[in-house]
């Protein structure tokens, strides 16, 4: 079984995009199922079952998502294998900036908007850093001087990544992705495998349920910005 | 050259190659206040833990850095590089039947596409943006310069071979017009950059009849202004050799002027139109109907001789148009031609 991870910020056009790869991987005849991570809740599982595809949503509610996501992801794997599917693809919205659920030696994908403006790039950090692919979606609604932007801003902070346009409403484009996507080696576990990138180095009283502002009520890693500056 | 390069420090790399401020700039890394640090000294000042804090790795940013160098490099090429041709081969029309002949669209000339609205002619225009290796709807294919793109040439080449323009799109940066040509011209790495914001500048006022200050926002343009501002942009900017526009006719800007500006920047153009005047600007039209090229139709002398008082029938018509929306009388007065 082929595993692909994908993220981006919410509203990108992940689920879109995917829908149209996995219509693609199936007129080659492959069997794909999708598994959704997000945080509170996920309209996404409706879409994908219009389209026939096999999907399992998991909510990680009150944890860490990135965290969510490893512990889970085994079981993810299972589930695909049990039911002999050829890819397995998940989406996950990558709502903390400073993670990501990339791992090494599996495809990861990134998909991010022409609408989301010309910084977006720039703030985005290790989920479209260390991207394989990023995906550019919504090219049809902005100018072509934007789509120019755009493109090499995402090149300024992930220069190895390959860029592709996909129209995530028509699906131009998503023929490409899924031949990239079919390219990608099969695995049979992830004990054992590396993220791309490490997780914030806390174990905070915050993660441990703490609601109280404080610096009493604080344990583990923390840091404090000077507002004031200099004067 | 990368032992070469790692060795130097960032104020002489600065010097060489001034756009890797660009690269430094996303990992919020002032080049000027490590002028004197080589590259390679990176790693201590500002340090691993400074990378990690950025989402990457000293020796990913090192990798990204020689990879930017080489994409910006590739970006300056491609600049001179352009298409001469496409050529548009028969695929199969909604009712399953061939087309009957393949069209060739060359480098500086203008073909119309027409027929009836849903007939299939932004199909068309998404064959030719997507260059269609017989996987789309139709089944048509497309080759440039006579032979089959590369899938990388087809999805991954950001726009370096074809720009769009239609309706639907609308600026959505938050910057001036000028501000915008700006970062546009860096971002295409263009030498002058002052000089070609202007000339876009200049001619978009040109083209758009109701002119615009440089301060303006782009977001706040009208739509003919927006149109206009895209036109010269993509014609004096964009490297794309192609340009697909579907229907500007009523977006308010000066049809004929706009044809002639990207013809003269030797772009290949396809324009999807209801409008008499734009199709016979064109050199050639297709006819679609039914999902198919039907016809192929070179604009005769004939036709060309009459295109002047076409024009004069349409000013006349935008006049007539302008003063409806403004509320004054419409003037009559020279409406026999
Ligand atoms: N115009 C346009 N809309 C798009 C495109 N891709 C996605 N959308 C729309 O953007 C919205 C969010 O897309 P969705 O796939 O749900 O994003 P997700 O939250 O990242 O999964 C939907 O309304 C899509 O129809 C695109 O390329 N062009
Ligand atoms: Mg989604």
């Amino acid at each position: 079984m082929r595993l692909v991870t994908v993220a981006g910020p919410p509203s990108s056009g992940k689920t879109s995009i995917i829908v149209r790869t996995v219509e693609e991987l199936k007129n080659k005849g492959f069997t794909v199922g999708v598994v959704k991570f997000d945080c509170l809740s996920a309209q996404d599982e409706e879409l994908y079952s219009a389209y026939s595809i096999p999907v399992r949503t998991g909510l990680s509610g009150g944890l860490c998502p990135d965290h969510f996501f490893v512990s889970n992801i085994e079981e993810a794997i299972k589930w695909a294998e049990d039911r002999n599917f050829d890819f397995l693809i998940t989406e996950s919205a990558g709502l903390c900036n400073r993670c990501s659920p990339h791992i090494k030696d599996v495809l990861a994908i990134c998909v991010i908007d022409n609408l989301s403006g010309v910084n977006t790039p720039k703030k985005i950090g290790p989920m479209l850093k260390m991207a394989d692919i990023v995906v550019i979606t919504k090219g049809d609604i902005v100018s072509q001087a934007e789509r120019e932007v755009f493109a090499y801003r995402v090149r300024q902070v992930n220069p190895r990544g390959m860029i592709i346009h996909i129209n995530g409403v028509t699906g131009q484009g998503s023929f490409y992705l899924a031949k990239q996507v079919e390219k990608t080696s099969s695995v049979d576990t992830l004990r054992g495998a590396t993220l791309r990138f490490t997780m914030p180095g806390a174990l905070c009283s915050y993660c441990l349920g703490e609601r109280k502002i404080g610096d009493d009520r604080q344990i583990g890693v923390s840091k404090l910005v000077n507002f004031r500056g200099d004067d | 050259m990368r032992t070469t390069l790692l060795q130097m420090a960032i104020d002489e790399l600065m010097e060489m190659m001034p756009w890797i401020e660009d690269y430094f700039s996303s990992f919020a890394i002032d080049p000027a206040e490590i002028g004197n640090l080589k590259l390679e000294e990176l790693g201590s000042t500002p340090g691993k833990d400074y990378f990690m804090e950025k989402g990457t790795t000293y020796h990913a940013f090192i990798d990204g850095f020689f990879m930017f160098i080489e994409q910006v490099k590739a970006l300056k090429q491609d600049s001179g590089f352009s298409i001469n041709s496409l050529t548009v081969f028969p695929g199969r029309n909604k009712n399953g039947e061939t087309e009957a002949f393949s069209v060739e669209l060359k480098k500086g000339k203008v073909t119309a596409i027409v027929g009836p609205t849903g007939s299939g002619k932004s199909r068309l225009l998404a064959d030719i943006e997507s260059l269609a290796q017989k996987d789309t709807p139709t089944g048509r294919s497309i080759l440039v310069d006579g032979r089959s793109p590369t899938d990388e040439e087809r999805f991954s080449t950001e726009g370096r071979f074809i720009a769009q323009l239609s309706q639907n799109m609308n600026f959505v940066m938050d910057l001036s017009v000028e501000d915008f040509l700006t970062l546009h011209a860096e971002s295409r790495m263009v030498d002058e950059i002052h000089h070609i914001v202007q000339k876009i500048y200049d001619t978009a006022n040109v083209l758009a009849g109701e002119p615009f200050s440089r301060e303006t926002p782009v977001t706040q343009l009208s739509g003919g202004q927006s149109r206009a501002l895209m036109i010269a942009d993509t014609a004096l900017l964009s490297p794309a050799s192609v340009v697909l526009i579907d229907e500007i006719e009523n977006a308010g800007v000066d049809k004929v002027k706009s044809l002639e500006l990207l013809v003269s920047n030797n772009k290949i153009v396809l324009i999807s139109t209801h409008d008499p005047l734009l199709a016979l600007s064109a050199d050639q039209r297709i006819v679609i109907k039914n999902g198919g090229i039907s016809k192929l139709l070179k604009t005769t002398d004939d036709e060309k001789k009459h295109l002047e008082s076409l024009e004069k029938i349409d000013r006349k018509i935008t006049l007539m148009r302008d003063q409806l929306r403004t509320g004054e009388e419409i003037d009559l007065s020279d409406l026999l031609i």
